[in-house]
């Protein structure tokens, strides 16, 4: 049983499965915020996809007989050319984009010369298979080589020399076209030698389009993560409501040089001089403020506060900010992060009132795992700490034109080298 | 003319799976309703339990859930392999 506005997605799934006659009934959209007496009517009611009284669909789904073609399922061979057929470079483009191979802005195409070039960036081989990407977890897993990878890039913009990082992405296993109803994005942030050999900018503007690396990285992720995984096409493989613009392009260099605290990826057990990319998935919420002012603490527990619980919080400080915050005692990234963890409050009764809190945590709460299950025994009025200190995390970056910060929702989703991929 | 690369990667094949045998009649038999945990999906599944007592109590209806979202529940599909007769999962958003 699903919701109808997911009948595409069901009927590709069943056929991934090689169950393509799979038996599947319909109840309206939505089932969440739905009174039992609406839910009732749901079940009296008509299928709307098939027209027919919803417990028939049910009903017959369980008890009609099966035929020959349900004995066996489906099997068959699916398979990808390395090359499309020959043409004009805007009859080419025009099917790139007919096919959602794009982000909807004009690409380089991958010729042959443009994707040789690109993996010159790389020692690795062109047909060693670097991962595997899909676009949500049930979905089948597509796999990809570092060829593959390379006609992204190229499509993208990016130089050879960026190669190595756009690898390490692709190898992560996190997509960057999540197919979640959230419409997620990824936020990459990059650390170590690599940033200055390729000329990542971490100053002025540097979560805009003002540098090269950083734009077509970013793009670079995203294409690859769609083409890949099998596509990211709305009412398809993609099923976000809202979207998220952050999904053209989301990385950032941290600027280590100018921060006083410790880098991002040597918090995480990495050298100083290693080449890492850490990949933060959200980009859900965006809170901004100044600061420290002198109403500082009032402002973050607002901030914090205002935040969808279920989805961790990545601030970006400019090194303005994080001069201050050390000047109020704050010398290390994890005293602030204490901070704000001790600081991030909600009622119990506002925390479990979040669809997908009760989606992803009651089922942890419920089997007694912590912190959920203290959460869970809380009394509803009680406030409760909302995010542990592993789950936030602290970056400098930013042009010192101002104290600015951003707090983007953002879970740290894996932590990987790029060095790895030179 | 341009010749240009495919930029899709590589699907897994596809393999056929049977059905489940469908059953002749529905009296008697235990239907596992399995809550899928999205929000509301309980408030959906007893409403369809209801349904099941009043217009057919002749079935054995049996709410079921995973530990887990998302996961496959070893030990929940084991039990209802072991007395369940048929299973309806369900619900989407």
């Amino acid at each position: 049983m699903h919701t109808h506005v997911f009948k595409r997605l069901c009927n590709a799934t069943a056929l991934a499965m090689g169950m393509p006659r799979l038996r599947q009934a319909y109840v309206p959209q939505p089932v969440v915020d739905r009174s039992a007496a609406d839910l009732r009517a749901y079940i009296e009611g008509q299928d709307p996809i098939s027209k027919r009284p919803f417990m028939q669909e049910v009903l017959d789904g369980l008890l009609s007989p099966l035929e020959d073609a349900d004995l066996h399922g489906l099997s068959f061979e699916r398979t990808t050319p390395r090359l499309v057929e020959a043409d004009t470079e805007d009859n080419l483009q025009r099917l790139f984009e007919q096919n959602c191979w794009t982000d909807m802005l004009p690409v380089v195409l991958p010729t042959e010369a443009r994707v040789e070039a690109m993996l010159e960036g790389t020692s690795h081989p062109p047909d060693k298979v670097v991962g595997r990407l899909r676009p949500t977890a049930f979905r089948e897993y597509w796999e990809f080589t570092v060829e593959k990878v390379a006609v992204n890039a190229v499509m993208a913009g990016a130089r050879p020399e960026y190669f190595p990082v756009i690898l390490a992405l692709a190898s992560s296993g996190i997509s960057a076209r999540s197919s979640s109803t959230n419409s997620f994005a990824t936020i990459t942030v990059v650390n170590g030698p690599i940033r200055k050999e390729i000329a990542m900018h971490d100053g002025i503007g540097v979560m805009g389009p003002y540098n090269h690396a950083n734009a077509t990285i970013g793009r670079a992720y995203g294409l690859l993560s769609q083409n890949l995984q099998g596509g990211s096409v709305p009412d398809d493989t993609y099923m976000g409501s809202l979207g998220n613009w952050l999904a053209y392009t989301a990385v950032l260099p941290e600027a280590e040089e100018r921060s006083p605290w410790q880098p991002l990826h040597v918090q995480k057990g990495f050298k100083p001089t290693d080449s890492v990319a850490s990949i933060f998935f959200g980009g859900w919420y965006t809170h901004a403020g100044y600061g420290p002012r002198a109403t500082w603490q009032e402002k973050m527990r607002r901030s914090l506060a205002a935040v969808e619980q279920y989805s961790q919080p990545l601030f970006v400080m400019d090194p303005i900010v994080a001069r201050g915050f050390v000047d109020l005692g704050f010398d290390t990234k994890e005293k602030l992060i204490a901070w704000c963890a001790d600081n991030a409050l909600m009622t119990a009764r506002e925390y479990w009132d979040n669809q997908w809190i009760q989606y992803l945590m009651r089922p942890r709460a419920v089997a007694g795992v912590e912190p959920y299950a203290s959460r869970l025994k809380a009394d509803p009025d009680q406030a409760i700490k909302i995010f542990e200190p592993s789950e936030i995390n602290i970056v400098v970056a930013g042009g010192e034109t101002q104290g600015a910060w951003k707090m983007i929702s953002g879970s740290l989703r894996a932590t990987v080298s790029i060095d790895a991929w030179r | 003319m341009l010749t240009v690369h495919d930029p899709r990667g590589y699907p897994p094949k596809v393999v056929g799976k049977r059905l489940a045998p469908r059953l002749s009649s529905l009296d008697g038999k235990t239907v596992y309703l399995v809550d899928c945990l999205f929000d509301n999906t309980d408030v959906f599944m007893e409403q369809l339990r209801q349904w099941f007592a009043q217009h057919l109590p002749a079935v054995n209806t049996r709410i079921a859930r995973p530990k887990e979202t998302w996961s496959d529940d070893a030990q929940m599909r084991a039990a209802i392999a072991a007395d369940g007769d048929a299973a309806i999962l369900g619900v989407g958003l």
